[in-house]
């Protein structure tokens, strides 16, 4: 069974290339029939894959299933081949599971679209894209996958394309993606140059023999990949691009911009541990960049007023939580938390794309409120999203998840009390803006009326994932709470058990205590603040810091007066430079020539025999003389 | 009776230069023409004296060929003079050109 | 000999000028017939007495006259007259006058430069002319056989008055009321 893994691959594809090519020749629901059967059968083969996978190699020894060569050149001669193991199997059931049931959401959201066949194109490629990106043998695939998930969101948050402003959003997507694409893409180079081979298994198997812990190379591969990593999961620096891709509908932000496309960098710096093991300051870096981010992107969440935005800087927040966990080592706990985050988040973003589908494209939170008892699915759903987004307290999955990251911070052999300390504030953070999102949208006077009610094929997806980011957690529970820990066993079959620094349950135990205090204030404060209080059907008005942290600390401003303008001012010289003018003047030049020759044609007699005489002047002199 | 062969090609050569100057100079069909027929017949000139240089006819022979073209040239332009002076009601070349430029 | 050669050179080229100058068609014309008497004498003198009297009949007798009969027949009257006063100014003989002085510059170099062979003169017989003509020559006069023929047809057909009728089957507007 487990050999049609590349069948999981191939289904998306096939269902996006079927839609190309059959053209508007299908009717809607045949579109929707095949976008969204394409990935649920990749989604149910997954189960059966995975399950005769784990059955065969209960070690956790990696299947490998090689298609073709795709190429052999100077030495370098990768493989289309999947690679199989624990990690990329969470990996993959996440992305189809998730990813069927967003579909379906999307069957209904993108019904009355008339641009529906070609979503379900975009999403169909993204998920076989995403797919080729875990499954990746080499990195060469990998960097296919990359680059055609990033080429998948752009088409995606450029969606509808009417409006130019949702193509500036996608532009710029794109272009910082970009950025940290040409440090992965010299990272690649340099990994060719060092092992002649891109195959993953072969470089981090040769890696630590040929360079020592510490060095420059090791180093400086480590930070090119991570350039990588920071621009697709939008971290410090290259964050800005993603509150701008809200512009796209809400299921490509709920499939791309919260679960799968953003947590490759953190894909891409688990299947590459070795090189970051090797290269403690790049560990380093990627632990502080996960730390500065969890606290801006917080602080920005908090002031914001449209609700999908608050959603994408809370992704930017809980990305930077698994980068933190995967900086001090603790491997597992990341992929642990990019489980649940996906599970929640995409729960969020769909109830999210409810309201503002019901509300008539009403983004705005303070225009909202008294929908409690219109929506109550959406509202239950949502609330759990929240709360797991809050990490309360032993009832949802992130709560085991955040926690064990926040354990670790400070118990890993990397960690400090500074690092728990940040990771602390950021969860007060995130369960402020959690819950006063939901007070905003759900409770207070009723600003708008919905128009219409969502239907099945949209609560069954918010009731499948609000399951799961409730029981979610429990398979992976703390060493106090029984240790009952299968997730993180089955992880560490292929990433390196995390190293303690501080062990002892009680130890733990307190810790756990201060973080539920922490999460359960952060949504008494919020209720103080933000419940039933009568706030203006407007952008509330906002203090310079308030203004400071909504515009996301102004990123936008600083990139922009320190690269790109100086790059428009120097192509706005060269616009019309020298070699302009050459092509011009050629044309210029023709244009004369055609202005004299057409004088000789002036029909006057008498001006022909002059020309006649004077031809007859300069011959007598080219005889006598030459 | 000694007559430099310069002497005769200078008269053909002055003739055939008249000739010109009549042609750029006059606006006129007919002095046109005139003045065409003024440099064959100098061209003619030129071509005897060469032959009587060389002590042969065949210079006269060339002179006969002239003259029979000359004569062809003269009937057909006539003919086309008066075609033009029916449509412009005018001899001026002037007004025979109606290209722009 | 020298002298008469002088004196109908001058005339010749004094005539010429006289034509190029002249306002009125008809007496450039005759100052144009006289121009080419005095280069029959010229060519008499140089030996060739046979094209000599072609000269006299054929250009001043039949080519020059029926310049004249066309011109008569086009009728221009004094208004043409004081146009061509108009059109005729000094300053429009200084290019054409440049133009021409530097190619006679040129040609008197040329034969300046020349070898100064003066010939005796020998009159060439009419009998000689024949005798290349149908021999040597005997393809160009079948040529300007040619010639004449189309100059002929062509004349004819240029002349012709325009037809109201081409053909009855084309007919023009002018008859179709």
């Amino acid at each position: 069974m487990k050999e049609l893994l590349w069948l999981i691959v191939a289904l998306p594809f096939a269902g996006s290339l079927i839609l190309v090519i059959t053209g508007k020749g299908l009717s809607r629901f045949t579109c929707v029939l095949i976008g969204v059967g394409s990935v649920s059968l990749a989604a149910i083969l997954t189960m059966f894959v995975g399950v005769d996978y784990l059955n065969a190699n209960p070690t956790g020894t990696p299947y490998i299933e090689t298609l073709w060569q795709w190429m052999n050149v100077g030495g370098l001669s990768p493989d289309i081949a999947f690679h199989l193991d624990t990690v990329s199997l969470c990996f993959i059931f996440v992305v189809t599971f998730v990813g069927a049931l967003i579909h379906l959401y999307s069957a209904q959201f993108m019904w009355k679209e008339e641009g529906l066949r070609r979503f379900f194109i975009y999403m169909n490629l993204f998920v076989g894209f995403m797919l080729t990106l875990v499954l990746a043998d080499n990195m060469l695939l990998l960097y296919l996958g990359w680059e055609g998930v990033g080429l998948c969101s752009y088409l995606l948050i450029g969606f509808w394309y009417k409006d130019p402003a949702n193509g500036y959003a996608a532009r710029k997507a794109f272009i910082v993606t970009r950025i940290g694409d040409l440090g992965l893409t010299i990272g690649l180079f340099v990994l060719f140059i060092n092992f002649h081979t891109l195959n993953i298994q072969a470089i981090l198997t040769a890696a630590p023999g040929k360079w020592p812990l510490g060095s420059g190379m090791a180093l400086v591969t480590a930070l090119l990949l991570l350039s990588g990593a920071l621009g697709k999961s939008a971290q410090l620096p290259l964050q800005t691009w993603l509150p701008d891709a809200m512009a796209g509908p809400s299921p490509v932000s709920a499939l791309i911009h919260s679960a799968t496309m953003v947590t490759a960098g953190v894909y891409l710096i688990a299947r590459t541990h070795v090189l970051f093991e090797l290269a403690p300051v790049a560990q380093a870096t990627i632990t502080i960049v996960g730390a500065a981010t969890l606290l801006v992107a917080g602080l920005a969440a908090l002031n914001q007023h449209d609700i999908k935005r608050v959603l994408a800087y809370s992704t930017i927040s809980q990305i930077g939580y698994m980068f933190l966990a995967l900086g001090v080592g603790a491997w597992s706990a990341a992929i642990f938390h990019f489980m649940i985050h996906a599970f929640f988040k995409a729960l969020l973003f769909l109830g999210a794309g409810i309201v503002i589908w019901v509300l008539d494209e009403e983004h705005n939170m303070f225009k909202m409120g008294g929908l409690w008892k219109k929506l109550p699915v959406t509202f239950w759903t949502f609330l759990i999203g929240a709360a797991s987004l809050s990490a309360l307290p032993l009832i949802t999955a992130g709560f085991y998840s955040k926690d064990k990251i926040l354990w670790l911070s400070y118990a890993s052999d990397k960690g400090s009390v500074w690092l728990w300390l940040a990771a602390l504030a950021g969860a007060f953070l995130t369960a402020l803006y959690a819950f006063r999102m939901v007070f905003l949208t759900f409770f207070g006077d009723a600003k708008k009326t919905p128009s219409q009610k969502p239907g099945l094929l949209m609560t069954i997806p918010l009731l499948a994932l609000a399951v799961l980011s409730l029981i979610g957690g429990f398979i992976e529970l703390p060493a106090d709470m029984g240790h009952f820990t299968p997730f993180s066993d089955f992880i560490e079959k292929t990433l390196p058990v995390t190293l303690m620094g501080t062990t002892g349950h009680y130890t733990e135990f307190a810790f756990q205590l201060v973080s539920a205090i922490i999460a359960i204030s952060g949504m008494i404060a919020a209720y103080v603040y933000y419940f039933n209080k009568p706030f203006p059907a407007a952008e509330p008005k906002r203090n310079s810091i308030q203004q400071f942290f909504y515009l996301g600390w102004d990123f936008d401003l600083l990139y922009s007066t320190i690269i790109v303008q100086p790059i428009v001012f120097l192509s706005a010289i060269d616009k019309n430079d020298f070699i302009d003018k050459c092509y011009n003047g050629l044309a210029s030049l023709a244009i004369l020539i055609n202005k004299i020759l057409s004088a000789t044609q002036n029909g006057m007699v008498r001006r022909y025999a002059v020309v006649l005489a004077i031809g007859a002047i300069i011959t007598l002199t080219i005889i006598l003389y030459l | 009776m000694n007559i430099g062969i310069e002497q005769g090609m200078l008269l053909a050569a002055l003739l055939f230069l008249t000739g010109l100057m009549g042609l750029l100079v006059r606006r006129d069909v007919i002095f046109m023409l005139i003045s065409v027929e003024i440099m064959l017949n100098a061209a003619g000139l030129a071509f005897i004296v060469a032959g009587s240089a060389w002590k042969q006819a065949d210079g006269q022979v060339m002179f006969l060929f002239i003259l029979t073209m000359a004569a062809t040239e003269v009937a057909v332009g006539l003919a086309l003079i008066i075609q033009l002076f029916m449509k412009l009601k005018s001899v001026d070349t002037n007004k025979a050109n109606t290209m722009k430029g | 000999m020298n002298t008469l050669f002088y004196i109908s050179s001058a005339f010749a080229v004094f005539a010429t000028l006289k034509v190029i100058t002249n306002k009125v068609a008809i007496h450039a014309l005759l100052y144009f017939i006289v121009s080419l008497l005095a280069i029959a004498v010229v060519l008499f003198i140089l030996g060739a007495p046979f094209i000599a009297a072609l000269e006299v009949i054929i250009y001043a007798g039949a080519i020059m006259v029926l310049f004249v009969f066309v011109v008569m027949m086009l009728n221009l009257g004094k208004e043409t007259k004081e146009n061509e006063t108009k059109m005729f100014n000094v300053k429009m003989f200084t290019g054409p006058a440049a133009i021409s002085l530097i190619l006679l510059a040129e040609i008197i170099y040329m034969l300046v430069h020349q070898s100064g062979a003066s010939f005796a003169l020998k009159i060439i017989a009419p009998a000689e002319v024949g005798r290349l003509l149908f021999t040597k020559y005997l393809l160009v006069v079948e040529l300007g056989a040619f010639l004449l023929m189309s100059g002929i047809v062509g004349a004819y057909h240029l002349g012709e008055k325009e037809k109201l009728i081409h053909h009855r089957f084309l007919k023009t507007g002018k008859d179709i009321a």
